[in-house]
């Protein structure tokens, strides 16, 4: 066991972590946080991504002990008193079904429309092909972000 | 008034949860002293199972159980037709994704790392792979009991093959192989269950039938069917893949939870899920077919053979649809068709969106272009001349009069949106001076909604209002994620006439709405929808009845949230008359249920009236080939789709959307191969799916056409959207290469 101290959604959490356990499961199992989602277990489906200092990242492929004094944000962070301009528009745009994948999905497109605030429908595949969703068929997500990039300020 | 139906965005009961990422899914939920099961594979396909030793397992760190099929107190065999699938592997290993044993421990973590400490001794069999082996008469038998490897065969016989024979110009034979592919839903079955202290096992999981999941409970612990529970709860998509095996699970979980009496939860990795979860059947499909030089098809001869794997599943209803509609969506006189499920000690087969209809379409969708050709009739032409229109009779002797029969309308309007004539004559064809080869190819089809004779077909709703005018509604129809309780929610407040924010879906379990069937066949809508339409009417004349004695007045509309007399005067609002009703000691309360006309079958004739009622769409798509990668890129799809009433159509466009996305996975991505009846994918790495940046624009048209035997007007359309495109790419990557490719998925070689 080793102490780990990161911030988790703007508070400071300390905890104890085995080296061998991903950011994923402490996040799920000891830190509470539910919305990181597991699909495969292994980089490959984008269910479990994380912002961490502002990167999407699949917290599968980390081990929490390497997370010492990083800021992490899941989709519970993003989710204050107001729904973000993006969930807005996931809402309007029936962008997820079965709802799996929309953690992963918003994390990876808050990242893209702060490092691109106005990408066109090819940024926004790429920034995306790292997320499964067997549900929607992509296209409602895409028209998603691509409502909400025009609703962020120029 | 306000238009309820026609709302300009997507209305979802649960937006606000999955945006936020506080929908609680089955492994999200924890119950104090929960423990872990996982299961036990052996390495075997086939095998007698001599041995399990768990002597050292037990020793292992926080292990706490092991248990085997010598464990269960019920039965250990199950299944929704053939009762043959195996809750823990008793006497034989039947296929490789057979659990063999559960391991229990405190932690997750503990109970993987003891997994290989269980010794499992068996002696291996020779497995039986290939279904036309299985069916051999000298092939031993996978099921004794059944008496035969063919576990369920149906026929079609209609008019006479030899005067079709005759009458024919020319004569097309083609066989064709579909493969089998694998769900794909992004959450990993999983399930807990823990023993209540009233003696009820209470079960939660990821699955898309409560009540399969209950009586695969029940079955397995050897209980009554109201001594177990089964809670919905948010899931991560079925796509018909979380039926057996989803329940299974669950039941497993519980099986733990009634030993130990502890709460136990099972989720399964990717790589258990993969393994073990039951696949889309794969086909070979042999055709034969003759026309007149009219273009007429005179007949069609056709012998389906389905793996179905070790178990039975829902093959022979899978292979139903397949009879039914094995001549697509035209009408043919002279038809002889034999399909068989097989068992094989492969992975087994069972339900998934299309069932059963994407194998027959790829291969008659491409046929029926090529008996054109033949004929040099182009491939429009060719379908108009055979395509079933108002009043035709289908193959089964089914006469299409009881609703719009919308194919033409289906496929003019694709044809026309996609431009098709224009962009056909700049098709490559293979020609060697371009290095970048352009394709536009279509398909047509039809289907029969919901089960059709394949089983009984009803559901029922329940309407509660309370008090203060608020309604509870709950229908028999689970949510798999496709928005049903978003439906019902709509089509309740269309049909009470009051604003929908005033309705909550109440999540159900199994011991309050009555068994509803499986949330499978895109039958959510039409039978859940149909049963809230009827509830909605019984509760409107109880308040209506109460309006009438109390006041003398006649009701006759119910909308913006009040009850108007028949000459539009408002009577009083929803609020009054409810609390008018319970000041009479009246309930609002209404019981609804919806009985699917009545259908009919004969199995010995393969005549029948199918399907209550059927829905039509085409599907066209445009795409490039490069002659040197051999990769294609789809461009462009259209997709028109007869839906009845679209009660949500964004939610409905979206259906299609995500059924695309998955025939481009089925047409030319996926391909769930088995090795030595070992399934090789193990996780997405090497079982690739539709990306964000494999798939094109995407168009979708809704084509409505209130359906008179459905009480909400609305038919379905959950499994339409994947049957068709396959054979549209088939067809464009013809027209792009000059090459027709009749196994899937495409591999381009040229
Ligand atoms: S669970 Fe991490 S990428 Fe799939
Ligand atoms: S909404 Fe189900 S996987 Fe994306």
């Amino acid at each position: 066991m080793a102490k780990v101290k990161l911030t988790l959604n703007n508070e400071t959490r300390t905890i104890d972590v085995e080296p061998c356990e991903t950011l994923l499961d402490v996040l799920r199992d000891k830190l509470g946080m539910k919305s990181p989602k597991c699909g495969c277990d292994r980089g490959d489906c984008g269910a479990c991504a994380v912002l961490i200092d502002g990167k999407s990242v699949r917290s599968c492929l980390i081990f929490a002990i390497e997370c010492e004094g990083q800021h992490i944000t899941t989709l519970e962070g993003i989710s204050g008193d107001q729904l973000s301009i993006l969930q807005e528009a996931f809402i309007e745009f029936n962008s997820f079904q079965c709802g799996y994948c929309a953690p992963g999905v918003i994390i990876s497109a808050t990242e893209l429309l702060k490092s691109n605030p106005h990408p066109n429908l090819e940024e926004i595949k790429e920034a995306l092909s790292g997320n499964l969703c067997r549900c929607t068929g992509y296209q409602p997500i895409f028209d998603a972000i691509l409502k909400a990039s025009k609703e962020t300020k120029k | 008034m306000e238009d309820l139906l026609n709302t300009p965005t997507a209305f979802r009961n649960d937006a606000y949860a999955k945006v936020t990422g506080i929908a609680k899914y089955a492994d999200d939920i924890t119950i104090p002293g929960m423990l872990h099961a996982v299961p036990i594979y052996s390495d075997y396909v086939y095998a007698e199972l001599i041995a399990v030793d768990a002597t050292e397992a037990l020793k292992q760190p926080g292990v706490i159980a092991v248990y085997t099929a010598r464990d269960v107190p019920g039965k250990v065999l199950f299944g929704q037709i053939i009762q043959d699938y195996q809750v823990l592997a008793d006497k034989y290993i039947k296929t490789h994704g057979d659990v063999i044993a559960l391991l229990v421990a405190e932690t997750r973590v503990q109970a993987i790392a003891a997994i290989p400490f269980v010794r499992i001794e068996a002696r291996e069999l020779p497995a039986v792979l290939d279904p036309e082996v299985a069916m051999l008469p000298e092939t031993p038998l996978l099921h004794p009991a059944h008496g035969s490897n063919i576990c369920n065969e149906h026929c079609v016989r209609r008019g006479d093959i030899t005067l079709g024979e005759q009458a024919s110009d020319v004569v097309i034979e083609q066989t064709f192989k579909t493969q089998r592919i694998e769900h794909s839903y992004l959450e990993p079955e999983s399930g807990i269950a823990y023993l209540r202290p009233d003696g009820v096992m209470e079960v939660m999981g990821s699955m898309q039938h409560p009540f399969s999941t209950r009586r695969f409970t029940a079955n397995t612990l050897g209980l009554a069917l109201n001594d177990v529970e089964v809670k919905t709860i948010p899931m991560g998509g079925g796509f018909g893949g979380k039926d057996d095996t989803a329940a299974l699970v669950c039941a497993r979980a519980a099986l733990c939870a009634y030993l130990l009496k502890r709460p136990v939860k099972m989720t399964y990795t990717r790589e258990w899920s993969m393994r073990e979860s039951y696949k889309r059947h794969p086909y070979t499909l042999q055709y034969r077919m003759g026309l007149s030089q009219d273009g007429i098809i005179r007949f069609a001869k056709s012998r389906f053979v389905a793996d179905g794997g070790a178990y039975c599943s829902v093959t022979p209803w899978v292979t139903w649809r397949s009879t039914v509609q094995c001549c697509g969506a035209y009408s043919v006189e002279n038809v002889h068709n034999d399909t068989y499920g097989v068992y094989t000690n492969n992975i087994f087969s069972g339900a998934m969106r299309g069932f059963g209809s994407p194998q027959v379409n790829f291969a008659i969708e491409q046929l029926i272009e090529m008996a054109g050709e033949k004929l040099g009739l182009d491939e429009l032409e060719i379908r108009r001349r055979n395509m079933v229109r108002q009043g035709s009779t289908t193959v089964t002797g089914q006469v299409l009069d009881t609703h719009v029969v919308s194919l033409q309308q289906a496929m003019d309007r694709v044809l026309a949106e996609i431009d098709y004539t224009n962009k056909r004559s700049q098709c490559s064809f293979g020609d060697p001076a371009q290095d970048e080869w352009y394709g536009i190819g279509m398909a047509l089809s039809y289907r029969g909604m919901s089960l059709g004779a394949e089983g009984v077909d009803f559901n029922s709703a329940i309407i509660s209002v309370q008090p203060d005018g608020s309604v509870l509604i709950e229908t028999g129809i689970h949510e798999n994620g496709q928005g049903s309780e978003s439906a019902m929610i709509l089509i309740a407040a269309e049909h009470l006439g009051i604003p929908k924010e005033r309705i909550r879906y109440r999540m159900p379990s199994t011991s309050n709405i009555p068994d509803g069937g499986t949330t499978v066949a895109s039958r959510g809508t039409i039978l859940g929808g149909g049963a809230v339409v009827n509830a909605a009417k019984i509760l409107k004349n109880i308040l209506t009845t109460e309006i009438k004695t109390a006041k003398n007045i006649d009701v006759s509309s119910f909308r913006d949230s009040g009850l108007y007399d028949t000459n539009n005067e408002l009577v009083m609002s929803w609020n009054d008359a409810i609390k008018l009703c319970y000041s009479r000691q009246q309930y609002p309360y209404a019981f609804g249920v919806f009985q699917a006309p009545k259908v009919s079958w004969d199995e010995h004739t393969g005549q029948g009236n199918a399907y209550f009622t059927w829905v039509y769409a085409c599907q066209a798509v445009e795409l490039k080939v490069n002659p040197k990668t051999r990769q294609v890129t789809v461009l462009n799809i259209v997709a028109a789709h007869e839906v009845g009433k679209a009660i949500n159509p964004d939610m409905v466009k979206g259906q299609i959307y995500g059924g695309l996305a998955t025939a481009v996975g089925y047409a030319l991505l996926e391909d769930c191969k088995s090795e030595n009846g070992k399934i090789v994918p193990t996780n997405f790495h090497n079982y690739r799916i539709a990306r964000a940046t494999d798939l094109p624009e995407m168009t979708a048209i809704l084509i409505e056409n209130h359906d008179p035997q459905s009480p909400s007007g609305a038919k379905g359309v959950g499994e339409p959207t994947l049957e068709l495109l396959a054979p549209a790419i088939a067809n464009a990557v013809y027209r792009a290469t000059g090459k027709r490719f009749y196994t899937l998925p495409i591999r381009i070689e040229l």
